[in-house]
């Protein structure tokens, strides 16, 4: 089946580290949430009406105008088991909701698995783009565009006042969520991070850890994405987000410049321990994975580790992961497993010759 | 100093309730936090959707229509409800979540203050559907000008004010045609 290849390969557009400003965004992601006028929201809906909306968007997926905007391919949660569907939430494909608690829930991923179209999770429709680096507004415009294709043929649930329909009121309106993953190690070292987070919750944005919401701060990423979805248009809410991540990024910059002249052999230090770890370890786990990989991250940026790329270090993020190492190894793992299998992946990586 | 609950253990929360500018202050520990999960909010797994319940219901008005719908008494005020789907307010205030795009009307205005908490704003501006939208857009337009109409012949811009209404008439017109 073609749709394994999805699960079997750590690799995934948005990791290719290749965007504007790669070295701090590691990637740029947009939701749209959009939902069918007459149809129940998923919560509510039966089996039938469920399958309804999954046949009435798959139907769409199939025209031509789709097909012009990419080719895709639909996976049925419940065609997968429990491991495979960790590894697509790992890779950010879909999100745990539509893994765990959705009844005919399915996903449409194109085949650079940029953009992924989740069907019944918390809304009837969940166009995702997930670019690497700084693209707000790449990803609205191929969003937005087939949100376009969609409502040709769809009848949406739309209101005057309200907007865009969502199951959620803190979507409604222009049911966007876009957000940008940043790699901050230096606004962490020198404690500057806090006093950073409380200001962005002050203009309308919130910061999550890797995985959304209720995760935690791993590996120094953090999730930058706008909260306010009614009363804002789509560009406001992109130039809002685009200038406080902006600020952010100069921050970053001018503390890593600090960290690079007043304590260049501290931070030498960090960076080549971590590394060392890394290259000789029999045992990691994965929060001390997360946290070495972002030292050597940081490395790479800043001149002083040649030999590794930043997109081995995006591809590590997520074969590390749990879910990743299991369906990798084809069984179930106890956590000791896991820690040897974890340390042994990062050592092929970091001394292939292939990678650099 | 020790938790006022148990008296044994000592304090390790510390929480301010502010109901109607009316201040109470609890200093409990977390064992008996847990188990007063509904008195003080719940620790465990607060999500969004207690949060938005939450907002829903310090609204004491609601609060008193919610209370009607679990005893089920039949009031001289039918609950608030969704005829589509059926769903009630209490019902959405207790989750969180709307049942279907039809919610959003039969709840209709008595949804503003929520989002003006969410949102800060009750109005959408942004998007319109191409094809089911069209109207919709030109209203939209409609309304600016007919603002800025007021504002001109208040600032007695007379022929700013012309130029306005003109366009306001074409406006009209299109609706009209289609």
């Amino acid at each position: 089946m073609t749709q394994q290849r999805f699960m079997q390969h750590p690799w995934s557009n948005w990791m290719k580290a290749t965007g504007p400003e790669a070295d701090i965004v590691v990637s740029t992601r947009l939701r749209i949430a959009r939902n069918l006028q007459q149809h129940p929201f998923p919560m509510l809906a039966t089996d039938s009406q469920a399958q309804e909306v999954v046949n009435k968007v798959t139907e769409v997926a199939q025209s031509d105008a789709m097909k012009a905007r990419g080719q895709f391919e639909l996976i049925r949660m419940d065609e997968l088991n429990p491991l495979e569907k960790k590894v697509l939430v790992e890779k950010h494909l879909i999100s745990p909701n539509l893994a765990e608690e959705s009844r005919k829930g399915a996903v449409l991923l194109n085949q650079d698995e940029s953009i992924s179209i989740m069907v019944n999770e918390e809304d009837h429709i969940r166009i995702q783009v997930l670019l690497p680096g700084f693209q707000l507004n790449e990803a609205w415009e191929i969003g937005t565009k087939i949100d376009d294709v969609f409502e040709k043929v769809l009848n949406y649930a739309f209101d005057e006042t309200r907007g865009y329909l969502t199951s959620c009121p803190t979507n409604v309106g222009t049911g966007i969520r876009a957000s940008v993953m940043l790699h901050l190690p230096a606004l962490v070292m020198t404690q500057q991070i806090n006093r950073i987070l409380q200001a962005i919750n002050q203009v309308g944005l919130v910061v999550r850890g890797l995985y959304g919401e209720g995760s935690e701060a791993l590996g120094n990423l953090f999730q930058l994405s706008n909260q306010v979805t009614l009363g804002m248009s789509e560009t406001d809410i992109l130039s809002n987000l685009f200038s406080v991540a902006n600020q952010i990024i100069e921050q970053e910059r001018a503390a890593r410049r600090y960290l690079q002249e007043h304590s260049r052999i501290a931070l030498e230090d960090r960076i080549y321990r971590s590394y060392g770890i890394l290259l000789y370890a029999r045992t990691v786990e994965s929060k001390e994975a997360s946290q070495r990989l972002s030292d050597i991250r940081l490395g790479i940026d800043i001149g002083i580790i040649k030999n590794v790329s930043t997109f081995a270090c995006n591809e590590l993020l997520v074969m590390t992961q749990p879910g990743f190492l299991q369906h990798h190894a084809g069984q179930k793992l106890t956590p000791e497993q896991r820690d040897e299998r974890r340390a042994r992946l990062i050592r092929e990586k970091l001394t292939s010759k292939d990678m650099a | 100093m020790n938790c006022e609950e148990c008296g044994k253990r000592p304090a390790t929360l510390h929480l301010t309730k502010i109901v109607n500018g009316e201040k109470t202050e609890y200093h409990i520990c977390e064992q008996c936090a847990k188990e007063k999960g509904d008195v003080f909010g719940g620790f465990g797994n607060f999500g969004i959707n207690q949060l938005l319940s939450g907002l829903l219901n310090f609204d004491p008005m609601i609060k008193k229509e919610g209370s009607q719908a679990k005893e089920g008494t039949a009031g001289t005020q039918k609950p608030l409800r969704c005829e589509t789907c059926g769903l009630t307010y209490a019902q959405f205030s207790k989750s969180g979540r709307f049942g279907c795009s039809d919610c959003y009307r039969f709840l209709g205005d008595r949804l503003d203050p929520l989002f003006r908490r969410i949102h800060g704003n009750t109005q959408h501006i942004g998007k319109v559907p191409e094809r089911t939208g069209g109207k919709i857009k030109v209203r939209k337009e409609l309304d600016q000008l007919k603002s800025a109409l007021q504002q001109y012949v208040a600032k007695e811009e007379f022929e700013k004010a012309a130029e306005i209404r003109d366009r306001i008439k074409a406006l009209e017109q299109k609706i009209a045609q289609s």
